[in-house]
């Protein structure tokens, strides 16, 4: 028998009893389907998240003070515990390496502000005038900080969008003095509305020299520092130079720990990548259920047409022509089902993409092919019974059936 | 009466069936020669062994005990796919109930041998308009089976099973499911195809039907009660 002939043999075998195959496409299709939407939902999580990490900077390498992993038992470790603080003086240290094109020292407390008869909760954030462009943030009004030596601490605040508005409403609030903590500082400048980074808002901050921030804090370390290399690729040098720098600095002491912002972009990848793993995992459950089902009603076909394997037989069929009819049925519906799935899930994941814009819900194609895969596998796997069972009818008995 | 031109050559061949702890024994020591173009009527009440004698002679069903030789050639010893290229190039089958297949035409049924041979679209489209021609269907050419009358069905499942040209065609109860009129009309098909050299077996309850046969083959319970061969009566 012709492969052609087999092939539409099966699809008018199909096609002949059409609720059967319309609802045995449905099962096959929603299956699919499901895998499609779903691994659309979780990789749109991903871009998401990644999207919104490089929007701070994928240039960054990040200093904290403190080691954040262990290296087995040391005796130094017993006798000298407490990390060495950062300072100021690290940060300009690190400026001088090359590779480092900006460097933004960071100090945060919470404080209050008191303006206008207003008092309100901010977060405090000390840094210098490259500080914006390391973050990538944009000035609605005003001026950022200036260029100035590190130690010398005027008395300016740039606004948070949010703070403005909630302080000084409308009216300009250039020039006017406010008062935060125990100081008096002259507004310079409001933050573009919409930062994000380092899980807050920037709506929120009031950006002030760190030089102020320390004395305001009565302290002199830092929180982080923020250094920006000069190409992507030069991260992981920089990386090295800044860790070697700092060991020296704190008397080889390695007391630092340096984490890029590709590590962490890395870290969110793999997790969101783990967690569409996951979520397809459990729509190719349906897939499976759909493959039951394809067995299952490929077993009543069977039954249904004994008769007709019979003839077959008689016909002259040989039980590899009559197990072929019935395993490239059995594909065939589940190939259908699963071509209409994706069509299906290409559907639901634009409409999800129509509901939320900002949401890059884009179904990742190696999740499509892997749907298509397990229903053609599934069509395999659970059509074989079936069609061994087809195969192995005894004629005279399908025959004899009237 | 065994001489080497014989078409089927059966010798001691035993059938047995087991239905629970009994058995049945359907054919007990058959010994039969048939020759080209002989009319064979199998005749016997149900249980006779008639109908297993006749898959036995179509390759549906294997002996216990005995060789069978189609055209010289020992058949019973052949692979289950050989003895398939047999049935389909060699053997028609005519069943009581006809078997069509519901979903296809007229013409795609008698088509399926010829698909299942594996032969070429030109070749059978030549073939199937041919037999079409010869049985008188082709204006019931794409009819489905429920839009044909029985004669009309048992036509399009004759010209499905001679439709290979076979050396043997075995017809089981062919009018069985027909009107006198319609079933005397597809008597006289059958025994056309027989007088053009069709070896033509039929197994039948029918005395009238079976009384036209110019060998008539009686059984019981397994085994061949008689065989006679008479001249074919003279018409009129």
């Amino acid at each position: 028998m012709k492969i052609i002939d087999t092939f539409r043999y099966a699809r008018d075998a199909a096609t002949g009893t059409p609720l059967r195959t319309g609802l045995l496409i449905m099962a096959m299709s929603i299956g699919v389907a499901a895998v499609v939407v779903l691994t659309a939902l979780g990789d749109g999580a991903r871009r998401y998240v990644v999207g919104e990490f490089s929007a701070i900077g994928s240039n960054l390498v990040i200093v904290l003070p403190g080691r954040s992993e262990t290296r087995g038992f040391n005796p130094a470790n017993l006798i000298t515990s407490t990390p060495r603080d950062l300072t100021l003086d690290d940060a300009s240290a690190l400026l001088r390496l090359s590779g480092v094109e900006r460097i933004a020292p960071i100090l945060i407390a919470t404080t209050e502000i008191n303006a206008s008869g207003k008092l309100r909760e901010a977060m405090l954030l000390g840094t210098n005038a490259d500080y914006i462009r390391v973050r990538k943030q944009k000035l609605a009004l005003g001026r950022f900080l200036t260029k100035d030596d590190l130690g010398h601490g005027a008395a300016e605040v740039v606004l948070g969008a949010a703070i403005r508005r909630e302080i000084f409403g409308t009216t300009n609030p250039l020039g006017k003095t406010v008062r935060v903590g125990d100081r008096r500082l002259r507004v310079i400048g409001v933050l573009s509305e919409g930062g994000q980074g380092m899980g807050m808002t920037s709506d929120e901050l009031l950006i002030v020299p760190v030089a102020t921030a320390q004395a305001m804090l009565n302290s002199n370390t830092l929180f982080r520092i923020l250094v920006e290399s000069r190409s992507r690729e030069q991260i992981g040098e920089v990386k090295a130079r800044v860790l070697k720098m700092i060991t020296q600095r704190h008397e080889g002491e390695e007391d630092v720990t340096v984490i890029t912002q590709d590590a962490v972009l890395k870290t969110f990848d793999k997790i969101l990548n783990v967690l569409t793993l996951g979520v397809a995992g459990i729509a190719a459950i349906s897939l499976a259920v759909a493959g039951i089902l394809v067995m299952n009603v490929m077993l009543v076909s069977v039954t249904q047409r004994t008769a007709e394997i019979g003839l077959l037989k008689a016909l002259g069929a040989t039980s590899a022509s009559v197990r072929q009819l019935f395993m490239v049925e059995a594909v065939l519906l589940s190939v259908t089902g699963a071509v209409v799935g994706i069509a299906l899930g290409y559907l639901g994941a634009a409409i999800l993409r129509d509901i939320y814009p900002t949401f890059p819900a884009y179904p990742p194609m190696w999740a499509v092919l892997s749907g298509l895969g397990t229903a053609l596998v599934s069509g395999l796997v659970f059509g074989v019974m079936p069609a061994r069972r087809a195969a192995q009818l005894d004629p005279i008995l399908a025959l004899s059936k009237r | 009466m065994a001489d080497s031109k014989s078409l089927i050559a059966l010798k001691g061949i035993e059938r047995t069936f087991y239905l629970g702890d009994s058995q049945v024994h359907a054919l007990r020591n058959v010994n039969l020669d048939i020759n080209p173009g002989e009319y064979i009527a199998v005749m016997g009440p149900s249980g006779s062994g008639k109908s297993t004698l006749l898959n036995l002679i179509g390759l549906l069903d294997r002996p216990d005990v005995g060789t069978y030789q189609l055209e010289g050639r020992d058949v019973t010893t052949l692979a289950p796919d050989e003895q398939a290229k047999v049935r389909s190039e060699r053997i028609g089958f005519i069943f009581q109930s006809f078997h069509l297949v519901p979903r296809l035409s007229a013409a795609a049924n008698i088509e399926l041998p010829l698909i299942l041979a594996g032969m070429s679209v030109d070749e059978r489209t030549k073939r199937v308009a041919q037999a079409l021609k010869e049985y008188g269907l082709m204006d019931r050419a794409q009819h489905r089976p429920n839009e044909l009358s029985g004669g009309q069905r048992q036509r399009v499942a004759i010209a499905r099973a001679t439709v290979q040209r076979p050396a043997v065609l075995l017809a089981d109860e062919p009018t069985g499911n027909l009107d006198r009129v319609t079933g005397e009309e597809v008597v006289r098909l059958l025994e056309a195809l027989n007088a053009q050299g069709m070896t033509l077996i039929v197994v039948t309850h029918d005395h009238a039907l079976g009384a036209r046969a110019h060998r008539q083959i009686r059984m019981e319970d397994g085994i061949v009660l008689s065989d006679i061969t008479q001249m074919p009566e003279q018409a009129g």
